[in-house]
Parts: C-alpha cells; sequence; structure tokens
C-alpha cells in the first residue's frame, strides 16, 4: 500500500468505520444505563433533584479549599490536560475544517502557534499525570491495564498530530495518515472504556446533585 | 457455588440501576475520593480508598449490565465474585467505611460512592459476609425491639425516673398527638438525661407529643448491615404505631442513622409515601425557634464547636439548624475547618461501632478528628447523634484529650428561662 492509498484509506472507509464504531457504542452505552432506570423517591422531598442535578453538572468542576489542598496535583494537572485537549481538538483551524467538512458547519479557530503552545503543555501535563499514576501509592493500587492502554490512545493523537504539523521525519502525508488513525483508534476505543466519562459525567454528576438535592444539600 | 454466594450475587444485580450505571461509567480512578476518607487518610492503606470498596457491585455491574462485559464473560475474562473475594471485601466494606459520604461530596464526576458501598452492603450481607457484631445487633433489633436489646420495661423505668425528678408527666401512646418522638437504645440507656430534656423543651413550648410504647426505637440495624427487608419491618413498625396514633410527625431523635433511616430510606423501603412527616429533633426545635417557642436564659461562655453527623448534616440536610440553636445560647462558638457538609467523620458511624471487629481501626482513624479540634482548641464540642458523641468520648480519651461532649438538645433545655 502506498502512502497515498494509506492516506486515503484513514480518510475514508477507515474514518467512517470509526464514527460509526464510536456513535453507535455511546449510543449503546447511554441505551445501558437509562434502561436501567431508578425508582421514584418516596420520601418527602427537601429539594428539586432538576434544579440540584443541574447545579452540581457545573459545580462539581470546582474542587472544595480542602480537597484542593490534598489533592493539587490531580486537580491542576486534570484542569490542564482537559483544557489542552479541548483547545487542540476543537479551536485548531485544519480540525474545524474537517468538522466543517463532516457536520457542515464550523466555528472560529485560535491561531496555530497557540495552539502549538497548548499541546505541547498538554503532552507534558500528560507525561507527568502517567509518572504520578505509576507513584503515587493509591493510584499505583487503583491503577488498570485500561488506564494504560486509555492513556496511550489519548497521548498518541496529540503526539502524531505534532509531528505531523512540524513535519519531522517521515513525508507529511504518511505523518497526517498516521495522526488520522491514532484519532480512529481513540474513537473506537471511547465508548468501550473510561474515556466514556466525557459523556457520562453529565449523568453522573447529575444523578449525585439530584439525590443531595433531594434532601436539601447543595453537593 | 455455595447458596449464600449465589444469593448475594443476585441482591448485587438487583443494587444496579441508572445511577450506579452512570456512576461506574464515569469513574477515571483518579484516587481523589481517597484523600477524602478519613480510613485512607490515616492509615495510608490504599486499599482503603473508597471506589476500591464497591469492587463486587462494580463487577457484577461489569459483567452484567454492559456489552464489553456481558461479552468477555462469555470467554471467562470478565472479573468474577467468588467467596474469596467476598471475605476479603468485608472488611472494607464494613469495618472501614462508615457510610459517611464525603468521598460522594469530593469525586469529580459526581459519583456517589457512599450510596454506591451501602449498596454493595446489600450483596454482602446477602452473601454472608456481614460482621459478627452486626449481625447481632440486627437479630436483637428484629427480636427485641432494639440493637442494644433495650425492652419497654427498661425505657419505663427511664421514664419513672425522669417523672420523679422533674414532676413532668412524660406522654405515652396518645391518640392524636402532634409529635412522636422516637429514641435511640443508646439514649433509653446512657443518655436518658435527652428525655428530660425533650419533654422539658416541648412542654415549654406547649406542643403535644408522645412516645409510643409499640415503637420507640429510632435506630434501624437494617440499613446499616444493609438487610433491605429488616429494614423495612423496622421502619413498618413505626409507621403503624404513628398511624395508630394519628401522629403528625415523627421525631427522629440524636442518632445519625435513625434519621436516615426513618427520614430518607423509610417509605423507599417500605414500598409507600408515609401519611405523616418525618422531621429530625434539630429540625423540630429550629421551628420552634423560628416561632419564637423558645425563650432562652444565660448564654455559654466556653468556646463551643459543633461535630456535624454524617448521616444528619452531609446525608440528611440538617445543617444550618444545630447553628441557629447554638446561637441562641452560644456567642463564643467555633467551627470546625471542614465542617457542615465536609465535616469529617467520627469514624464510628455506619456500624463500625456495633462492630468490634472495628474498634482499634475506629479510634486510629480518630486522629482525623483530634487534628480538626486540635486547630481551634475548643472547650466543649456539641453533637446531635448518641453514636458520634459515645465515639468522641472514646477517642478523645484514646488520646488524652480533656474536652467535654454536650447534646445540643440537652444544653438547650438547660438555657431555657422558666
Amino acid at each position: 500500500m502506498s502512502e497515498i492509498d494509506f492516506l486515503s484509506w484513514v480518510r475514508g472507509p477507515g474514518f467512517q468505520i470509526a464514527v460509526i464504531i464510536f456513535i453507535a457504542g455511546v449510543i449503546i452505552r447511554f441505551a445501558e444505563i437509562l434502561f436501567l432506570g431508578r425508582k421514584t423517591n418516596l420520601a418527602e422531598a427537601k429539594g428539586s433533584e432538576m434544579s440540584s442535578g443541574l447545579r452540581t453538572i457545573v459545580t462539581r468542576s470546582i474542587p472544595d479549599r480542602s480537597t484542593f489542598k490534598r489533592s493539587t496535583f490531580t486537580v491542576v494537572a486534570g484542569y490542564i490536560f482537559h483544557i489542552g485537549l479541548f483547545v487542540t481538538i476543537f479551536l485548531f483551524a485544519p480540525h474545524i475544517l474537517m468538522f466543517k467538512d463532516v457536520i457542515g458547519f464550523g466555528w472560529p479557530s485560535l491561531p496555530t502557534q497557540v495552539v502549538d503552545a497548548f499541546a505541547v503543555v498538554t503532552i507534558i501535563a500528560l507525561l507527568a499525570v502517567l509518572g504520578h499514576r505509576m507513584r503515587n501509592t493509591v493510584l499505583k493500587f487503583l491503577t488498570t491495564t485500561e488506564d494504560y492502554i486509555v492513556w496511550l490512545l489519548t497521548i498518541l493523537p496529540l503526539i502524531t498530530g505534532y509531528i505531523a504539523f512540524h513535519r519531522i521525519g517521515m513525508t507529511p502525508t504518511t505523518l497526517l495518515a498516521i495522526h488520522i488513525l491514532s484519532v480512529e483508534l481513540l474513537l473506537v476505543a471511547f465508548p468501550f472504556t473510561k474515556l466514556m466519562h466525557a459523556f457520562t459525567v453529565v449523568l453522573a454528576r447529575w444523578y449525585n446533585g439530584a439525590i443531595s438535592g433531594y434532601r436539601g444539600v447543595e453537593s | 457455588m455455595s447458596a449464600s454466594l449465589d444469593k448475594g450475587i443476585s441482591v448485587l444485580k438487583e443494587q444496579v440501576d441508572s445511577t450506579v450505571a452512570s456512576f461506574f461509567s464515569s469513574c477515571v480512578h483518579c484516587g481523589m475520593c481517597a484523600d477524602a476518607c478519613l480510613f485512607y487518610t490515616e492509615t495510608d492503606d490504599p486499599a482503603r480508598t473508597p471506589i476500591n470498596k464497591t469492587e463486587p457491585l462494580r463487577r457484577i455491574w461489569k459483567s452484567e449490565y454492559t456489552l464489553l462485559g456481558r461479552i468477555g464473560k462469555m470467554f471467562g475474562l470478565t472479573a468474577k465474585i467468588d467467596e474469596e473475594l467476598l471475605t476479603e471485601w468485608e472488611t472494607l466494606v464494613y469495618d472501614s467505611c462508615t457510610l459517611c459520604g464525603r468521598c460522594s461530596m469530593v469525586c469529580p464526576v459526581g459519583n456517589d460512592i457512599a450510596l454506591m458501598i451501602r449498596k454493595t452492603r446489600e450483596g454482602m450481607a446477602a452473601a454472608g459476609h456481614a460482621p459478627e457484631g452486626l449481625i447481632g445487633a440486627t437479630t436483637r433489633a428484629v427480636t427485641i425491639g432494639s440493637p442494644m436489646g433495650v425492652k419497654l420495661p427498661a425505657l419505663m423505668a427511664q421514664i419513672k425516673h425522669v417523672e420523679k425528678d422533674t414532676g413532668m408527666t412524660i406522654p405515652l401512646d396518645v391518640v392524636g398527638a402532634e409529635y412522636m418522638l422516637l429514641l435511640s437504645s443508646m439514649e433509653i440507656m446512657n443518655f436518658p438525661e435527652f428525655i428530660e430534656a425533650t419533654a422539658k423543651i416541648f412542654n415549654k413550648a406547649g406542643v403535644s407529643w408522645t412516645i409510643s410504647t409499640e415503637a420507640f426505637e429510632a435506630t434501624n440495624s437494617g440499613i446499616q448491615i444493609g438487610v433491605s427487608d429488616i429494614a423495612a419491618e423496622l421502619v413498618q413498625r413505626i409507621v403503624d404505631a404513628a398511624e395508630k396514633l394519628k401522629v403528625k410527625t415523627v421525631i427522629s431523635p440524636e442518632c445519625g442513622h435513625a434519621y436516615m433511616a426513618i427520614r430518607w430510606e423509610g417509605p423507599n423501603l417500605v414500598g409507600k409515601p408515609f401519611n405523616f412527616k418525618v422531621r429530625h429533633i434539630l429540625e423540630v426545635l429550629d421551628e420552634f425557634r423560628k416561632d419564637g417557642r423558645l425563650k432562652i436564659t444565660g448564654k455559654e461562655e466556653q468556646r463551643l464547636t459543633y461535630h456535624d453527623p454524617c448521616q444528619i448534616s452531609r446525608r440528611g440536610g440538617v445543617i444550618d439548624q444545630p447553628r441557629n440553636l447554638i446561637n441562641m445560647f452560644s456567642d463564643n462558638f467555633v467551627e470546625m475547618p471542614d465542617h457542615g457538609k465536609m465535616n469529617w467523620c467520627c469514624g464510628a458511624g455506619g456500624g463500625v461501632s456495633s462492630n468490634e471487629r472495628a474498634d482499634e481501626i475506629r479510634l486510629k482513624v480518630f486522629q482525623r478528628k483530634k487534628d480538626q479540634l486540635d486547630e481551634i482548641k475548643p472547650d466543649a464540642i456539641i453533637s446531635a447523634c448518641s453514636n458520634c458523641r459515645i465515639h468522641l468520648e472514646d477517642g478523645l480519651e484514646e488520646y488524652h484529650m480533656d474536652i467535654p461532649l454536650m447534646s445540643l438538645t440537652e444544653t438547650l433545655a438547660e438555657h431555657l428561662a422558666d
């Protein structure tokens, strides 16, 4: 297979397969969760489930002071790589062109040099997160193979994207093809791993807020 | 597979609902719940990380309710539950968790981990993996009516004492009373002053109230051990008595999990809404305050702090009321760092105090409370849970700290104007 064939495949059938698995997978996972349902609470309510649930979706992004003090690294590094991922995925001009191509509309981008800097910082943050995971007693204990696979799948598009943008080593065609392939791997794994938290976090936080809010506590 | 393991697994399956599935789907293994749990912070044992305690439930969710897990199960790749796992997890689920719910407030993806552990206990108990102490307490609650084996004659003897000492009459089985007061065994046996204090306040406030001789026990070992059938039976006794006496409000006493059991889990356990209200004693007292029914005289001059019982504050929603009440008789009230909904558990709730096997660890993790207290150095601690109170006294003694414990209701009663 020539590098042109490779690029055509990852841009064509490969991309379609990945997107279909991603979308179908996410729908299946949501169905799995929501069809389980939950019992109506029969206790007299002290607060609203809906508004408390919605509030917690937002407020849980900000830890209380004592939690921040105890988990500073996790919070700071977590914030950096999540924002970095958002910027590199959604605010990079070529990505927006791709989105426009697929979904029909685009949005303003950040200058490429800025996105490039974000990419570097995000890669460093993810490396730090990995180091922390391998050294911290609790994280070492909790970590499974899936955690490492997910970490790798998350950092690969960043690294391949960075290399492709700076045209290091191979031809631009091959580099771009490798980058797209790495994103496709991420998309395929997404619904079936903890990456799914990007969506289910809304449900989990809503439930947490609703359960607490029903009892009159802001959580 | 043994019959009890089979039963445990089927009970665990029943526990999985959309909340549990969203929670497990969202966990990213960040480890922040460990830092929120005194059983981890004071022991540095990573196995005590809150989310790890839910492992039996997680395995059931994964293998039964996810596509990948079900496929994995067909090929024998999905982790199973066996006796060995449950034996290992018994001490994590019962001895190293008070269901205090601090982890549920901290988890960045919003997992209500305490709820997940509460549900895990249902399966553990069904599989025969509950601690002896809790099994004993639960058996006594069902057969005798009290986890401590307190029978009606014991209550009557205490009531007689109170009546003799004060000249008041404690109203028993009064049909049509506005309030029906429940008591915890701990109050009946160790703190009968609570009965006296409540009687004094209610009489002064001029409200009609009663104690049922058929259902006076507020505690519910069923929710601590995690056997919903038993918990429901204990709740039903109270419902029957409240309906028989046609009371408007049932009052949960100074006991954390009793409030959780009757106020929040109660109607769900018996499967229908109550036709009476349930209020914590502090909610009732704060209502009295708002209505101007409490006339207070004299102030406590010592430096006071309030220990929030987890099931009353964080899990129960009674946070402002104790502070409103304390401010009536104190100008020298000081909050602990991390108070209110973020307070640290005393270390003995959720059945830990009934479980002798956990005696050592509950005193070890008291170090967290000690650190909190050391920062503000109060002259006395007020609380509103007899179980917290007993354990705080135990912990303070263990750590050679000389700080008296006070009940909020009792202290308030002492300051009632004549």
